[in-house]
């Protein structure tokens, strides 16, 4: 029988849990955020593997770095638009820089925090995180992702940039029964072109394809759970065998997940058809995450509207 | 008066005072010689933090290259990195690396570069931006505390840097979680690149300051080896709190032409200022030998 499905949040926070019971190392460095992290149960089970600092972002990957240090197993915890913005110098240099094995871990992300506006939207950290040396960035899809996305990184030796928003996730159905950082998911097969997508828009490239699929259009759908280092086999071998890729992103269109496939692709002389899906370099509209997805044309109806655009360019 | 030693600290040189002070001139000759050869430097803050780096290394700090990866270790994080030559000086003389290495500072290809990095043995934390420092510290001392460790976590500050307010937000930790092994040490020479700190954003009383923080503060004059042992040596100077030391220092320390004037922040000798400042060094040498 299925899991109820939850945020990858709570799945993120009973993960570390399980984590923390096999590793006394384990500690979470959180700043005010472990009620918004779900890490109250947490707190509760492992008071002495919590650190708080305070609504002081900075310090908080200073401390999970100097922690890191001297030997432990750090995940610093904080909403992802301030953890990658304000502390953004702390993880170049105190966790890239120095190598230190943390893992970043920014909740909240992407407009989760809807019509709390742009103070609490992280639109921007793929790109800048990206353009730093020495991190691995991971967007899980959904409970199972996230799941063995946590354990994964909390083996890591180097430093990690894990990212998720708080929505309840609906279990996708997947055709790789496996996890691997560094390796795509492939969601659903298909030929006729492919969505490559990362983190909670993975769920609205499954809606698309089914939608499509109802019309006879086979969609390939990966979950490019892993942007840095990116799969270049997998999109390589998207765009050459469906000639058409359309990204995903919960993320600016500049700098993320779309432009690393677009580069890759372009600097291999890979032709296909392609589409960045995500945020206008514009003043974000107003409203629920789901609206938000909506205006975008980042759910289900949006992306079948930009498929049908780009197949009926032949 | 030379001070009492507290501990028996089998991997330190454990230098008398008269010695101590005999070193800090050799090293502010290397720290020239450096600086001049490569061509660039932090000269006046390098000068200014010797004495501080000179009596952690060579009496203080439980380090050596023999247990340098050691977890019970003391630990030494320089905030300040900018004044990373005077840190290579002391490391090579300590035995971390050949000197000879400092020839290749800033050189195309080198891992010898104008802050601290781990690439070089010795180094424990990657440095250069101001106001990182101290949240490094705090989180060892932390882990230091968790696993119920004896070690030290030191860190130099400069006083310019404490405008960056992540310093206080680390204050804030160090003494949340009582850090009697923290021990942060500001170079407090009352210039920064474009004047006086106190002209340019004040930092003033800085004691006060710390001590509201929950810090246990002591003053001393921090180019005086005597004054930084008895201080350093005296840590922590509450339990329970975090130690400050606010030493007084002169930035150009040693050179006439340049002790406080802020040009020397990062100015390099020219043949004729080099001849005369190793003059004079060597007549302080030979004053104490």
């Amino acid at each position: 029988m299925m899991e109820q499905p939850l945020a990858n949040l709570e799945v993120f926070a009973s993960t570390l849990l399980e984590l923390a019971r096999e590793d006394s190392d384990l500690l979470v460095v959180t700043s005010d955020s472990r009620g918004s992290a779900k890490l109250a149960p947490f707190a509760k089970a492992a008071p002495g593997q919590i650190v708080e600092v305070g609504i002081a972002e900075q310090n908080l990957v200073g401390v999970a770095a100097g922690l890191a240090a001297a030997g432990k197993n750090v995940f610093a915890v904080s909403p992802a638009c301030f953890l990658t913005a304000r502390s953004l110098e702390q993880i170049k240099n105190d966790l890239c820089y120095s190598d230190r094995p943390v893992t970043a871990v920014g909740i909240s992300a992407g407009v989760s925090y809807g019509a709390l506006g742009t103070t609490h939207h992280s639109l921007h950290d793929y790109a800048v995180l990206r353009a730093i040396h020495n991190i691995t960035i991971v967007a899980p899809a959904d409970n199972f992702e996230t799941r063995n996305a946590v354990r994964a990184v909390a083996r890591s030796a180097k430093p990690v940039y894990l990212r998720f928003g708080k929505k309840r996730m609906p279990h996708l159905p997947r055709v790789d029964s496996d996890f691997q950082l560094g390796k795509a998911s492939l969601i659903r097969e298909g030929n006729d072109l492919t969505f490559v997508a990362c983190g909670e828009t993975v769920a609205s490239a499954v809606d698309a394809a089914e939608l499509l699929g109802k019309e006879g259009i086979q969609c390939r759908v990966l979950s490019l759970h892993t942007l840095k280092p990116l799969d270049q086999g997998a999109v390589r071998q998207a765009a050459t065998e469906t000639g058409g890729v359309i990204t995903v992103e919960e993320h600016s269109v500049h700098g993320g997940l779309g432009e690393a496939c677009a580069g890759l692709l372009l600097q291999e002389g890979i032709h296909a058809r392609f589409k960045i899906v995500g945020f206008p370099d514009d003043y974000t509209v107003t409203g629920s995450q789901d609206e938000i997805f909506r205006h975008y044309g980042m759910d289900g109806p949006g992306l079948v509207a930009t498929a049908r655009e780009m197949l009926a360019k032949q | 008066m030379e001070a009492v030693c507290s501990y028996k600290n089998r991997n330190s040189p454990m230098l008398s005072e008269h010695d101590l002070k005999l070193k800090s001139v050799q090293y502010r000759k290397a720290l020239l010689r450096v600086i001049k050869a490569c061509g660039a430097g932090h000269t006046g803050g390098g000068l200014s933090c010797l004495d501080i780096l000179n009596v952690l290394y060579n009496r203080v700090l439980r380090i050596s290259p023999e247990i340098f990866k050691s977890p019970d270790r003391d630990y030494y994080i320089q905030s300040k990195g900018h004044c990373a030559e005077a840190l290579f000086v002391v490391l090579a003389e300590r035995g971390f690396f050949p000197e000879k290495d400092l020839e290749t500072l800033n050189r195309y290809g080198s891992h010898y570069i104008g802050h601290p990095t781990r690439q070089i043995n010795g180094v424990e934390q990657n440095t250069g931006a101001l106001g990182h420092g101290m949240s490094v510290a705090a989180g060892i001392a932390l882990a230091g505390k968790i696993d119920r460790k004896d070690f030290r976590v030191f860190t130099l500050l400069g006083d310019g840097e404490l405008a960056e307010g992540s310093n206080w937000e680390a204050a804030m930790t160090a003494a949340h979680y009582r850090l009697d092994n923290l021990i942060a040490i500001v170079d407090r020479n009352g210039l920064q690149i474009t004047g006086s700190t106190e002209d340019i954003s004040q930092l003033s009383p800085l004691d006060e300051k710390f001590e509201s923080f929950g810090f246990a503060v002591r003053r001393c004059d921090g180019n005086d080896v005597g004054e930084l042992v008895h201080a350093l040596e005296a840590v922590p100077f509450r339990p329970g709190k975090p130690s400050l030391v606010l030493a007084k220092t002169r930035k150009g320390k040693g050179v006439s032409f340049m002790e406080n004037v802020a040009r020397w922040h990062h100015g390099v000798p020219n043949d004729d200022e080099f001849s005369r400042a190793m003059a004079e060094l060597e007549a302080a040498e030979a004053a104490i030998a």
